[in-house]
């Protein structure tokens, strides 16, 4: 017998341990399905517009199919920095402060690469993006997670922030507007936690990549306040705000020395983001705002729909200002956030997602995303009322 | 209800004329009778003129039709300008749409149905051609409707995302 390493020891024990993503087990199930309505997508419903599809075409006609230089194409990057400041109020160097990335995952993997030592701790706001812990943990850093509630509308408040700072505490992580729980942060209740992130000397990784979808108020960047722009790792991209989530094309953006440490990974690993991609997100900031807007108009009206709809079913469901996704209580039921999805999804045929798949304190929820067509919609809530009126 | 949100009542009407006012009131926070309301207001109006189904009559069986659209020139008069005699044109039911057109060597551009070429061509020839303002017409027939109205007729958008991701 040829000395073999068993199966198990091939991998790194970082690798090894990492816990298979929980949405997995949902989608295995739900794709086996029939004639399942699935509100368990995280990405529009629309495909990408029109304008964006045919930008890019007409580059691979013209035969633009080289590598850009690592950080992407000059002229996306200055489209990006004249973006930032006009509809958020930050304001990044083109050529120093902003990087063009695969997705905003890369974006996310390069932030923590770049800052973490082994053992560093990081904060992570929950419930949150299924990537955060396990690319803490690969790149050698401990989650620390922090809870939001219901109560609070999925907000972070000051008192949990300073419970769980440790000396080893390097950096902070959260997506605001938030998947899953289309919770938002508006500049004053940021401004509430500046003081303890300044006394511990945090450092601040925002995914703002739901930024454009709020609903009655736009959005407040952190990077924004006050003293905030040098402590803080904008992310964002194109995926949700564009409906170009296939492209995978995001940005970082940061102070020059953490942004030469984060092209040093994005250049040895990823070179430089798809050409095609690059030039379908220069037409979406040039000439994509008015399709962007007709999309929101019509997130809102189905938000709006669908959170009444909840409510009248009788589910508890706080009013998510931003993203595509309704978080409601299903506590009332007795039953686990998966038992209660895995009984809508056997017996009505109606996939969501698990609140406890983004992390403990998600549990008692569930992730409707209402990406989907109001026939659609419309139809899950029959079903979830007819569950909910077999379960009472 | 402030003008975006009447726009936004139109759209939703626009995309599905069915859809009932309880429906809109909740996608648009308003309560259902104001929007109730606010379609009669625009229908007293005219803004709102009549709720039509979108039919694709390619896929109507034993219905034969063809549609044209005939380029009109035609002589303005004074003080009614291309008025007068468009709306005369309105008034056949064989006509479906009449334009008046900027930057081309025709005034009026006229949508036809009829059953048959030739029904058209007779209606064009003794009823259209015939009228005292026209200077003379042009027929190009429809081969096929891919886009009306905004709406892909043969719609192959579909779905394409995968059933849950996070």
């Amino acid at each position: 017998m040829s000395a073999q390493l068993s199966v198990k020891s091939r991998l790194s024990s970082t690798v090894a341990s990492l816990k298979p993503s929980g949405i997995r087990r949902f989608f295995d199930l739900a794709a086996s399905m029939e004639g399942v309505i699935s509100l368990g997508v995280g990405e529009p419903d629309f495909v990408t517009p029109w304008r964006m599809r045919e930008a890019s075409i007409s580059s691979l006609e013209r035969g633009h199919t080289a590598y850009t230089s690592n950080a992407g194409m000059l002229e996306l990057r200055v489209e990006i920095q004249k973006y930032l400041e006009e509809r958020f109020s930050v304001s990044y160097h083109p050529e120093s402060e902003i990087l063009v990335t695969v997705g905003a995952s890369e974006a996310i993997d390069i932030a923590l690469r770049a800052i973490l030592d082994t053992g560093d701790e990081v904060l992570v706001v929950e419930p949150c993006y299924v990537s955060y812990e396990p690319v803490i943990r690969l790149a050698g850093g401990v989650p620390v997670f922090l809870k939001t509630t219901m109560e609070n509308n999925f907000k972070l408040t000051p008192d949990e922030l300073e419970k769980h700072v440790t000396p080893r505490t390097k950096a902070i992580i959260f997506c605001y507007p938030n998947n899953p729980t289309g919770g938002t942060m508006t500049a004053d209740e940021w401004k509430t936690l500046l003081p303890i992130i300044e006394k511990h000397d945090l450092l601040v990784i925002s995914d703002e990549i739901y930024a454009e979808l709020t609903y009655g108020r736009m959005h407040d960047s952190i990077a924004a306040l006050p003293g905030m722009k040098d402590r803080t790792i904008l992310i964002s991209g194109f995926s949700k705000a564009f409906a170009m989530t296939g492209w995978r094309l995001g940005y970082v953006c940061a102070t020059p020395d953490l942004l030469a440490g984060m092209l040093k990974i994005h250049q040895y690993t990823m070179l430089c983001a798809p050409t095609m991609a690059q030039m379908a997100a220069l037409e979406a900031l040039r000439h994509g705002r008015s399709d962007m807007e007709q999309m929101i108009e019509s997130y809102r009206q189905r938000r709006n729909f669908v959170v009444d709809g909840f409510r009248e079913i009788g589910l508890s469901c706080h009013e998510p200002d931003g993203a595509f996704y309704a978080f409601p209580s299903i506590a009332a039921t007795g039953l686990s956030s998966s038992e209660f999805a895995e009984k809508l999804l056997m017996e009505e045929k109606v996939a969501v997602v698990p609140g406890e798949v983004f992390g403990e304190s998600g549990n008692g929820h569930i992730r409707c995303s209402y990406a989907t067509s109001l026939e659609q919609l419309k139809k899950a809530l029959d079903r979830m009322e007819r569950l909910l009126g077999k379960l009472s | 209800m402030d003008s975006k949100k009447q726009r936004e009542l139109l759209h939703l009407l626009e995309e599905d004329s069915r859809m009932s006012a309880e429906q809109i009131g909740k996608m648009l926070a308003l309560p259902t009778e104001a929007v109730e309301q606010a379609i009669a207001a625009l229908e007293e109006e005219k803004v709102i003129v009549k709720y039509p189904a979108l039919i694709n009559w390619d896929r109507v069986e034993d219905h034969p039709y063809v549609n044209a659209m005939i380029d009109v020139k035609v002589t303005p008069k004074r003080d009614v300008g291309f008025d007068e005699v468009a709306e005369r044109i309105c008034r056949f039911p064989e006509v479906k749409a009449v334009y008046l057109m900027s930057g081309a060597s025709y005034d009026l551009s006229v949508v036809l149905e009829g059953k048959t070429m030739r029904e058209v061509s007779t209606f064009v020839s003794q009823k259209l051609a015939t009228l005292d303002s026209v200077v003379s017409t042009a027929t190009h027939f429809i081969l096929k409707r891919y886009k009306h109205d905004g709406i892909e007729l043969e719609d192959r958008d579909e779905d394409r995302r995968m059933v849950v991701t996070p």
